[in-house]
């Protein structure tokens, strides 16, 4: 059989036999090389296949996000409906997969995925994920033979937009962004409000550090959230809306603005489309890079073009959002399950998590942890389940002491609390969120008012500035934990801490000052002890913070290579070859290189 | 200069008069924020200059200085953070000998930041050199990078 393409392209599906290498090009692929490796593999496809006779043709196809971004780049080989799936392949590996595995036939067993791939996917509910990592996010004619805008299609034929918040309501799904509002709840508000304009616009600006969720279903799936958003302009009674992304997510930019035009061309996007009297269109608003901008009234300033700053609430954005008219504002997500929701019923998504907490939920698994990716899992596992079956475990055999979940606006779980299901509420209990789906996983290495210390840094930084609280008491949160970091602790700075933290979170304007104390609250909770020691014995119990510690060579271990000697950049180290070295404290600038790089475990850290 | 400016206001004003846009499409063609720019717009479109300081010093996407050849940016989101981005950090700016986050070298040739996640922390900690992520990256590592785009020199940097 003669083949011409080489990328398969989902419209030009003869149906005839044929053998599809799928390459990752989602964040964690291309950084692994994704790019060079898909030009590999269609050298390598034109040099072997196309001048020989085979009875099938060869392909190579991009796809989006695939989830175990710690084993990039990912390729599938699928060759009917059977897949086989390699890992860490790089641009050289490509000729051999193509003549072994595409023409002869034979894997090559050697680089196939281990058990930890399968044991990474046994416990999740791929349902946004799996789209994302199967379609080519740059063609339209590949989300629509998934199904793709049936639901739009399905509303149009015979729904009123009543019948839509209906469904919706029932299907219990409720905001992906951090809050947990139901969404159906707040379509019907936008619905009911008077307005002779109405606006949709999608929360695109992911800026929970520790998240990636957003930018992956925009760059693997972006047809999704286009069609999400129709859906719910239908709803609302829109005929604009807006997607305010952030500007340092370039490629998440470019899929969407090509998925646009595809949309546009195809008549998908724009007036009466599939000849009903529904018109819709998008625009994209970059957003400039503010923390605070997640905030509805915030982000309603930002796409108006000024200064983020939040306003009072209510009125709600429903009734008076964007220049004054109501709007509805839903993340990512949150806009990406509704298509599967008309697509498959309310019953179906009802059918999947828990009695209040519906659907599955992507979290960005992180830190720590052995398999790091994106994960998609029913509402209700437990954190045990993520951490351990999907997660592996910590790395390099270390103890497990914490997950952060929910970004600066949630809270440190403990190894006590694995039980815990995910859902809205259960964490809610336990002194934290589910948030936009961050879940960074800590070991016993890191000291955890460090961290908390950290997210203060983070908050006060992006505080806006317009409310007291929130301006001044994250800043004085933030030097409290500095100087207890630096061994400068008081007696009595744990009280002062609590009270704090107590005021700041009634009396802030806004869900990031009112949510900010949160990590040192619950940090406080599980591991008091921790701030104890800072502050009574001014010692750090996970020797992480510098100014608590003290560097030594252990003469009887030290080999006298040399190797600290060449790494210290303060030269603070001296000794002769083969005679253990020392270490002069009051030039050490305590940056850790020589620990690190000593192979006897002769330096100290105290 | 003020060929550009002119342009700029033009599509400011058929766009319906967004100040975002306006210091967005400044930074894309000059890749900073003049203050004559400012001053320009201010005279031109009868808006206080501090307007338009307010929302560019809101926002950290713009820069009121010209950026250097290079820009290193070391992510210190949180899982960045605990697998030791900060140390890549406190490297970078050894290296360029820079005292401050946001700073540009003296020849032009490098600016060093700190971002707050770039959304890739699954492969952290990662460095973005002129916006090409590297993933798990090293202070040694990056160490490395750093001497080899010196060495290419000025013409190379992209």
């Amino acid at each position: 059989m003669q083949q011409t393409d080489v990328e398969y392209k989902a419209q030009n599906d003869d149906g005839k036999k044929k053998v599809v290498v799928r390459v990752c090009i989602g964040t964690g692929g291309l950084a692994a090389g994704g790019k060079e490796v898909i030009q590999a593999f269609k050298k390598a496809i034109t040099d072997f296949c196309v001048d020989i006779d085979l009875d099938f043709t060869c392909h190579y196809q991009k796809v989006g996000c695939r989830g175990f971004c710690a084993r990039d780049v990912l390729v599938d080989v699928v060759d009917n409906n059977t897949s086989v799936t390699y890992q860490g392949i790089k641009p050289d590996n490509a000729y051999r997969i193509v003549k072994e595995h595409l023409i002869e036939g034979k894997p090559i067993t050697e680089w196939l995925i281990d058990d930890s791939y399968y044991a990474f996917h046994s416990k999740q509910h791929k349902v946004l994920l799996k789209d994302c990592g199967s379609i080519d996010p740059e063609n339209i004619h590949a989300y629509i033979g998934v199904g793709g805008y049936e639901g739009i299609k399905k509303i149009l034929a015979g729904m009123t937009p009543e019948d839509v918040i209906a469904e919706i309501k029932a299907s219990g799904i409720r905001g992906r962004g951090g809050a947990g509002f139901p969404t159906g709840v707040k379509w019907e508000a936008c619905r009911k409000a008077p307005g002779e304009k109405k606006y949709i616009v999608c929360n695109a600006d992911e800026g929970d550090p520790g998240a990636f969720m957003d930018r992956s279903i925009i760059e693997g799936n972006p047809h999704s959230v286009i069609e999400g958003m129709m859906i719910a302009a239908y709803a609302i009674g829109a005929d604009l809306g807006y997607v305010y992304i952030r500007a340092e997510y370039p490629a998440a930019v470019d899929r969407l603005k090509l998925a646009m035009a595809q949309a546009h061309e195809l008549g998908y996007l724009g007036k009466n489309i599939f000849g009903s009297n529904f018109s819709f269109d998008l625009k994209i608003k970059l957003g400039a890079g503010a923390f605070v901008c997640g905030e509805e009234t915030a982000l309603i300033a930002s796409i108006e073009g000024e200064r983020g700053m939040p306003r009072a609430k209510p009125p709600f954005p429903v009734h008076k959002g964007l220049w004054g008219m109501p709007t509805v504002i839903n993340n990512v997500e949150t806009l990406s399950n509704i298509p599967y929701i008309i697509r498959n019923g309310a019953a179906w998504f009802a059918s999947i998590g828990t009695e209040k907490s519906k659907g599955t939920k992507v979290f960005a698994l992180t830190g720590k942890v052995k398999n790091t990716g994106l994960i998609e899992v029913p509402m209700g596992i437990r954190l045990g389940e993520i951490i351990y079956d999907i997660g592996g475990g910590c790395l390099d055999g270390k103890q497990f002491k914490a997950v952060q979940t929910g970004g600066p606006s949630g809270g440190c779980i403990p190894a006590s609390l694995l039980d815990t299901p995910v859902d809205y509420d259960s964490l809610a209990k336990v002194g934290s969120i589910i948030g936009s789906g961050g879940m960074v996983v800590l070991d016993e290495t890191d000291c955890m008012v460090n961290i908390a210390k950290f997210f203060l840094e983070f908050t006060q930084a992006e505080s806006c500035g317009k409310c007291v609280p929130c301006r001044i008491g994250t800043k004085r949160l933030y030097e409290i934990l500095d100087r207890m970091t630096k061994g400068l602790g008081k007696e009595g700075d744990i009280e002062l801490l609590e009270k704090l933290c107590n005021d700041i979170k009634v009396t802030s304007l806004c869900g990031l000052g009112q949510t900010a104390p949160n990590p040192i609250l619950s940090t406080l909770k599980y591991f008091r002890e921790e701030y104890e020691a800072h502050i009574k014995e001014k010692k750090c119990p996970a020797k992480v913070c510098k100014d608590l510690l003290t560097y030594s060579v252990i003469e009887e271990k030290c080999k006298g290579c040399g190797a600290c000697l060449r790494a210290c950049p303060a030269k603070a180290i001296t000794g002769e070859k083969k005679k253990p070295h020392k270490i002069n404290t009051s030039i050490c600038i305590k940056c850790g290189a020589c620990f690190d790089v000593c192979k006897f475990n002769a330096v100290g850290r105290e | 200069m003020k060929e550009t400016f002119d342009q700029i206001i033009t599509k400011y004003r058929d766009t319906g008069g967004n100040v975002i846009f306006l210091l967005q499409e400044t930074q894309d063609a000059l890749g900073y924020i003049p203050e004559e720019a400012i001053n320009y717009f201010s005279e031109e479109l009868d808006i206080p200059a501090s307007r338009f300081y307010g929302v560019v010093t809101f926002y950290s996407q713009f820069h009121l200085k010209p950026r250097g050849k290079n820009v290193i940016s070391v992510c210190c989101g949180t899982a960045c953070h605990v697998k030791g981005g900060s140390k890549i950090a406190e490297r970078v700016q050894r290296d360029l000998g820079l005292a401050a986050d946001g700073e540009t070298t003296e020849d032009g040739q490098f600016t060093f930041e700190v971002v707050r996640c770039v959304g890739a922390c699954s492969i952290a900690p990662v460095v973005l050199v002129n916006n090409k992520a590297y993933a798990e990256m090293t202070a040694d590592g990056t160490s490395k990078l750093i001497k080899q785009l010196k060495k290419e020199g000025p013409d190379a940097a992209n």
